[in-house]
Order: structure tokens, then sequence, then C-alpha cells
């Protein structure tokens, strides 16, 4: 298995043009990392609709706005029926724009999914980005329905009984392919083309289409600033995320790694996982080779 | 030509959506609105209707994709009622704050618990903070006109403002009256297509929208808001004069007194009440008593002078709410009362509470609160907040 | 390539200098992130092979390629992050304490 066979988008045939510049993001920020690439695929006629998290107080501050496509902050709980009601309008309006969503992990899994559940069922076309870095970011770092097992966050500190975070990640890729959307993915920004042309499928699909993108965050994670990519790319190479898609009502994975591989120097490298001890991180690689059983029974 | 028919209130609202021609309706079924969202959605499944339904999962996702819609430029509509105008409220202030023109009609329902699918105001009361115009109307044919005056309000370039039009619910949702249904035409004519505005998403300057604004910038943007729907009340009066010179049908625009000129006592209504208390006027002028009505069809921007106006004469004012602010009073009483303090006018005032869950407001009633407004009148101690047709002592 | 021209922060003097709603032009760029940085990435344009990596990982979008087809950092929003010099292969780029 390679990555996407087909790779046509790269560094060097993007669109040099920058949409989304001079955000407040911290530095080294991989959800906003996701979100400059994926304009430059999507262009500047995308219309934008982003939830009130990290992404939209990083670039909507009056006088200060980032973006520069037309973009609109939506109420927490419905990134996707903002984004669906703008495509509704365009299309009535005889406008032949893109409508695209991008929130986070909390904003889609959490809060938003019967949003961009209903969304997807209405199947009108749009894409919805999903940029998860697996915890709430904006208010402080509390765990969402993304959280990964053994996380410590705000909500889920690394306590004396309990020891952060004791729920998996919620399975969003497949909930989302459920639907029989017409196109899901998911990404990581350690692998950057492999994103962008997958967005770039998104842009084709011939309905709703939703991207799930893996974006560390250096603040809530406790890892440096210049590791995101780095981290990014090693969550997908030792297996405790995947790269797949779902297309014409099937799933693929577009890269088997080798599961031998240790997880521990991934953990090592953020505070948020500092705490563990050799049996949750004996639980974190179970909870691995039982997600690749079955992806790999159910997915080839 | 326009046409009559018999048709009951959230039809001919469903009628009046239909001849405003909007691009985009996004609305999630409950009772008692149900029957304006069948309608509409026959309208479009039929082709008499062309224009973008969005079967939504909420009403969140109602007013969410509302915005959405109009953040474009497309004219939008949407309906709800009770509690599903409280689970869309966090969105009601995003539509506001975007000066977004979106119209909604709701129809007035009770409010858990203990639940009921009746009529009463304490959904609305909720929202009248949320920075929608917010109307009530009396009728059918009302409620139609409405409809068409209200996309007309909020598009209008000093409005640029969500509207509520607030039908009581199965007293008007579900009675039938002859309604007359302007032709096309007229409707086109008087409403002409949207445009979209600057300050929404187009394709010539890129905008962004629903901003955040830190403590430095955040009350100037919140009282521009607030000035602005303050004269709203203006163009809500000089759209409902242009609406009566085309279609003969007037509603004297934010209130409409009834009797009142010369009379002693005046009861101040919101919506269907108001058309059994005319005849219970019209009983009483009979018998030689000077009492009067003044109908409140506009409640946000609060039409503070001309209700001073309207009630200049009158000795006693009384005030009927269906809806109570638990721990308080009725919510139209405070606000009439600070109309009066607002003016710098003393009047007797009195909140008679009734209606709530769905229970009648009969003739007798409000001939009750009109002898006991004379009494007032005459001297006598009555209870500031009294509650009517109750069927248990308090 | 850094397609905007910032702007001054508007003058606030009435609400009529307010703009309608909550909108405001996209692309109204008044900041600068400069300050944010503690080390300043230097491309080292000698062993730069201009291989597109800095200006691909870029979160601030703040590598661009010059009309000499050569990679610069842009200074007013580059924030130090360290992505580039990390993930350049060649180590062409190197973080340098700034001096303020």
């Amino acid at each position: 298995m390679t990555i996407n066979k087909s790779i046509q988008l790269n560094a060097r045939n993007i669109t040099s043009d920058e949409y989304f510049y001079g955000h407040k993001a911290c530095g080294g920020c991989g959800e906003s990392l996701a979100l400059r690439l994926a304009l430059k695929v999507l262009g500047e006629e995308a219309y934008l609709s982003l939830p009130a998290g990290c992404m939209a107080a990083v670039s909507f501050i009056y006088p200060n706005m980032a973006f520069k496509n037309n973009a609109i902050i939506t109420p927490f709980a419905s990134t996707a029926a903002v984004a669906t009601g703008v495509a509704a309008g365009l299309k009535a309006l005889h406008k032949d724009h893109l409508s695209v969503a991008f929130a986070g992990d909390g904003g889609t899994a959490d809060i938003g999914i019967q949003a961009l559940s209903g969304a997807i069922d209405r199947g009108e076309k749009f894409i919805y980005i999903c940029t998860d870095n697996e915890a709430y970011m904006n208010t402080g770092i509390q765990k969402s329905g993304l959280t990964p097992f053994g996380a410590s966050t705000t909500t889920t500190p690394a306590g004396k009984v309990i020891r952060g975070n004791i729920k998996p990640k919620k399975n969003m890729f497949e909930i989302v392919a459920a639907h029989g959307i017409k196109y899901a993915a998911t990404a990581s920004v350690g692998y950057l083309e492999d994103f962008m042309n997958k967005v770039q499928k998104a842009k084709e699909a011939d309905g709703p289409a939703y991207i799930h993108v893996f974006s560390p965050c250096p603040t809530g994670w406790g890892h440096e600033s210049d590791q995101t990519i780095a981290l990014a790319k090693e969550v997908v190479d030792n297996g405790l995320w995947y790269l797949a898609e779902y297309e014409n009502g099937r799933f693929r994975l577009n890269k088997k790694p080798d599961l031998s591989n240790d997880v521990r120097p991934y953990l090592k490298g953020q505070a948020r996982f500092r705490h563990l001890k050799d049996e949750d991180i004996e639980n974190i690689e179970a909870l691995r080779g039982e997600k690749w059983a079955q992806m790999l029974a159910e997915w080839q | 030509m326009s046409r009559n028919a018999f048709l009951n209130g959230d039809e001919a609202v469903a009628y009046g959506v239909k001849r405003s021609r909007p691009n985009v309706v996004a609305a999630y079924p409950i009772t008692p609105q149900t029957i304006t969202v069948e309608k509409i959605s026959s309208f479009v499944q039929n082709g008499e209707l062309d224009c973008e339904y969005m079967h939504v999962e909420s009403e969140h996702s109602a007013m969410a994709c509302s915005i959405g819609a109009s953040s474009v430029g497309a004219r939008t509509f949407t309906a709800t009622s009770s509690q599903g105008l409280l689970y869309m409220a966090e969105c009601l202030p995003y539509a506001s704050g975007a000066r977004l023109p979106i119209v909604m009609m709701n129809a007035n329902r009770a409010l858990a618990t203990p639940w009921n699918i009746y009529g009463d105001q304490m959904d609305v009361m909720f929202l009248l903070n949320s920075g929608w115009v917010q109307i009530f109307v009396e009728d059918a044919q009302e409620a139609l006109d409405m409809t068409i005056q209200s996309f007309k309000i909020a598009e209008h370039e000093s409005v640029m403002a969500p509207v509520m039009i607030n039908l009581d619910g199965f007293v008007l949702t579900h009675t039938y009256e002859k309604v007359n249904i302007p032709s096309q035409e007229a409707v086109d004519q008087f409403l002409p297509t949207f445009l979209g505005a600057h300050h929404m998403m187009n394709d010539e300057m890129p905008m962004s929208m629903c901003i955040s604004a830190g403590n430095q910038h955040n009350m100037e943007f919140k009282i521009k808001q607030h000035r602005d729907l303050l004269r709203a009340l203006e163009i809500i009066e000089t759209i409902d004069s242009e609406f009566e010179s085309q279609f003969g049908r007037g509603y004297g625009g934010a209130l409409e007194g009834y009797k009142h000129e010369d009379a002693e006592v005046i009861l101040v209504t919101t919506g269907s009440v108001t058309g059994t208390a005319r005849v219970v006027v019209d009983r009483l002028r009979a018998e030689g008593k000077r009492v009067g009505l003044v109908k409140l069809r506009v409640v946000r921007p609060f039409p503070v002078e001309k209700l001073m106006e309207l009630v200049k004469n009158a000795k006693t004012i009384g005030i009927v709410d269906k809806n109570i602010s638990f721990g308080y009073e009725g919510t139209l009483y405070t606000n009439v009362n600070s109309a009066f303090v607002q003016s710098g006018i003393k009047k007797e005032t009195y909140n008679f509470i009734g209606g709530i869950g769905g229970r009648d407001i009969t003739k007798d009633d409000i001939h009750e609160m009109y002898e006991n407004l004379q009494l007032a009148s005459a001297g006598e101690q009555i209870d500031a907040v009294t509650y009517y047709n109750v069927r248990c002592t308090l | 390539m850094k397609n905007f021209k910032r702007v001054p922060v508007p003058t606030l003097t009435s609400l009529s200098d307010y703009p309608l709603g909550s909108s405001c032009k996209s692309f109204h760029i008044t900041d600068q992130n400069s300050g944010w940085r503690v080390f300043m990435p230097v491309i080292h344009l000698d062993q730069c092979v201009s291989c597109y990596r800095c200006y691909l990982v870029c979160p601030e979008g703040a590598i661009h390629q010059n009309e000499d087809q050569k990679f610069e950092i842009d200074y007013d929003y580059c924030k130090g992050c360290g992505i580039c010099a990390n993930e350049c292969k060649i180590k062409a780029i190197s973080m340098v304490k700034e001096e303020k």
C-alpha cells in the first residue's frame, strides 16, 4: 500500500497565493496549517463557515481579518448547518461556489455532530474538514469526544486514581461514512501532499465530503512548536492514527504502518502523555491492535 | 388578481411566504407551526414556489441554515414554536447581530413544564432581547399581510434586522377565516427582489461575518444595533402605510387603537385576544361605557411614543399578558410601565394575566377586566396583578 | 505569495464609523505578529536547494519564493515556531536567537 497513488498536488504546483495570513494561532499550530493548505486547494472563491473555536478566535478579531475568502463564524453546534445554508443560498442565487466548513474535534464529534449528520443526510454539496487536535483547545484543553485514551487534559487530569482520559477516540470517520457520504477521508498534517489531494477529491465529489485531519497542538499537547509535523507523521507511522478513504461505499486504507513500531517515542514527546505508566502504554498498544485488526479485516 | 380563500393562520402565512418568493426555506416541524411548513413544502414540491427547501434535523439547524443562506443574500424564511424557538435561541442573536433579514413565523405555544401544545406567549417573551423585530398579529389576514410586510421591513437598508411574526397557537394557527390572497404581480411590485447588501458575503468584496470584537469595541457594535432597531419603528409605520395604499389593508403600524380616543379605561392587548376584546368594547360602548382598546402589534422595537399618544386621554390602563415572568409579573406589563416612566406620564396600570397553557380568555373575562379597570378608575383598590379564568382559589 | 497590504487600524470616533452588523472586509490585516518570536529562522540561501518544504509546512504561510526564485521569510508574520528548520532535510535553515 502507498499513499494516494494518484498524487497530483504538491508544494510546487499548488497556488503560491495565500488565503489565510496574519492569524493569531499559536506558533506551530497544526490546525492553522491544515486550513492554509486546504484553502490553497479550494481557492479564494470558496465560502467558509467556522464555529466559534480556535480558528475563529485567531482570525476574526475586529479589525484584524485573516481570511481572504468570504467567511462566517457559526454558533458552535451548527458549523455544518450554516455551511449547508450558505450552499443553499448560493445555489438559489445561481452562484456556483463551494461551501466549506472547518471545525475542530469538539465542534465536530461532540456539539456539532447532529448538525453534521443532518447536513450529510440532506446530500447537499459541501465540504466539511475536521481539524482534530484531540481536545477543546480554545477553552483551555478540556477533553472532547476525540481525546485519545490516556491523554491528560484539564478535565481529565492525570489524577492519583484516574490517570488521564479513560475513553478511546470516537470513530468519527466511520460515523460519517455510515451516512453513505460521497467521499470521506482521514489525513494528517504529517502527510501534507496526501491531505491536499484528499481536499481535491472532496472538491470534486458529487455531494457532501468529509476530511478528518490530525492536527497537533503544541499548546494543548505540550510539545515543542517545531515538532508539529514530525509528531503528525510519527502518529501515522506507528499506527495510532490512520490514513484511509471512504468512496463509492467502500473503505480503503492508504498506508499500512509497521505495528511493531514503539509508540513510546511519540507519547514521550508530549506532556499530555508523560504520566502514563507501562500498563497504560500497553493499553494504548492493545487499542491500536484492535483497531488495526478491524480495519485490516474489513477495509481491504 | 387577488383572490379570496378560506385559510387558517398557518396557511395564511404560507401564502404570504409564497407571494414573497423566498430563495431558501429551512424548517423543522413543531405543533402548531406544522401546517405552515407542510403547505410551503407542497408549494415547492408542486413547482409553485421556486426555492431551496431545507429539511433540517432541528430548530437549531433551521436557524443556522437560515443564517447561512441569508448571509449570502438569499431571502430566507423559517418557522417554529415554543420549545423549538428556545432550542434555536442561541442562534437568534447571531442573526440579528449579523444584521440578517431573516423572517420567521413563531406559533406562540406554552412551554414545558408541565408542557402542552396549546397557545400562550411565554415562548417569545424569552427572546425579546434577541435583537429581532417582534410582531404580533390578530388574525389570519394580518398574518398573511405581515409576512409580506416583514420581508420588506427586514430588508429595508435602515432596518436590516430579522423579523419574528407571532401567531397565537391554535387560536390563530388552526382556525379558518376568509383571507384575501393578493396577486403575485401586486406583491412583486410591493416587495422587489432582494439584492443582498454590502455587509453580507459576496463575490465583489469578500466579507468576514459574525466576527469577534473585544471589550474595546464590543459595546459600540451593540449600541449601533440597538439604535438602528429603535429607528426601525418609523420604517414599520411607513411600510404599513405603503401596504395600505396598495392593498387597502393597513394595521396602524406598531400600534392600533380601537375606540381609544375618548376612552376612560384602555386595555392593551397583543395577538388574537384583541379580536375578542373588540367585541367586548362594542358591547360596553353600547351601554355607554367609555372603554377602549390598544393593540400592541410591535413589541420590539417598543413603540413608546405612539403608545403614549394613543392612551393619553385614558385614566386607567390594563395590560393583558399571556405570559408570566416567574417571580415578577407579566412581561408586557413591565414593558408598558417602563414606557410610562420613560415618558414621565403617570397612569394607573393593572396587569391581567390569562390564557396560560391554552386557557381561553373569554369575552366574560375581558368584560371583567374592563369592569375592574372602571372600579380602579373610580378610586377603588384592586390588585396590580390578577389572574383570569383560574379554576381554584389563589 | 504575500498578496495583501497591511491596513491601518480604523479610526472609530462615531457609531457611523463602525461596520454594519458584525461584518468586516476579509483580508483586512491590521497587525503584525513579529513580536511573538524568540528565535528567528534564517535560510542559508547558499545551501538551499529550493525543495519547497519550508514553504509547504509553514502554518503562517510566511515563507515565499521571491522574484529570483529564492525562498524568503516574511519576518512581519513569522512567529518563530521552528517547523521550517526542523523539516528542512538538508538543514539549510537555522534558528537564531533574536536580539530585541
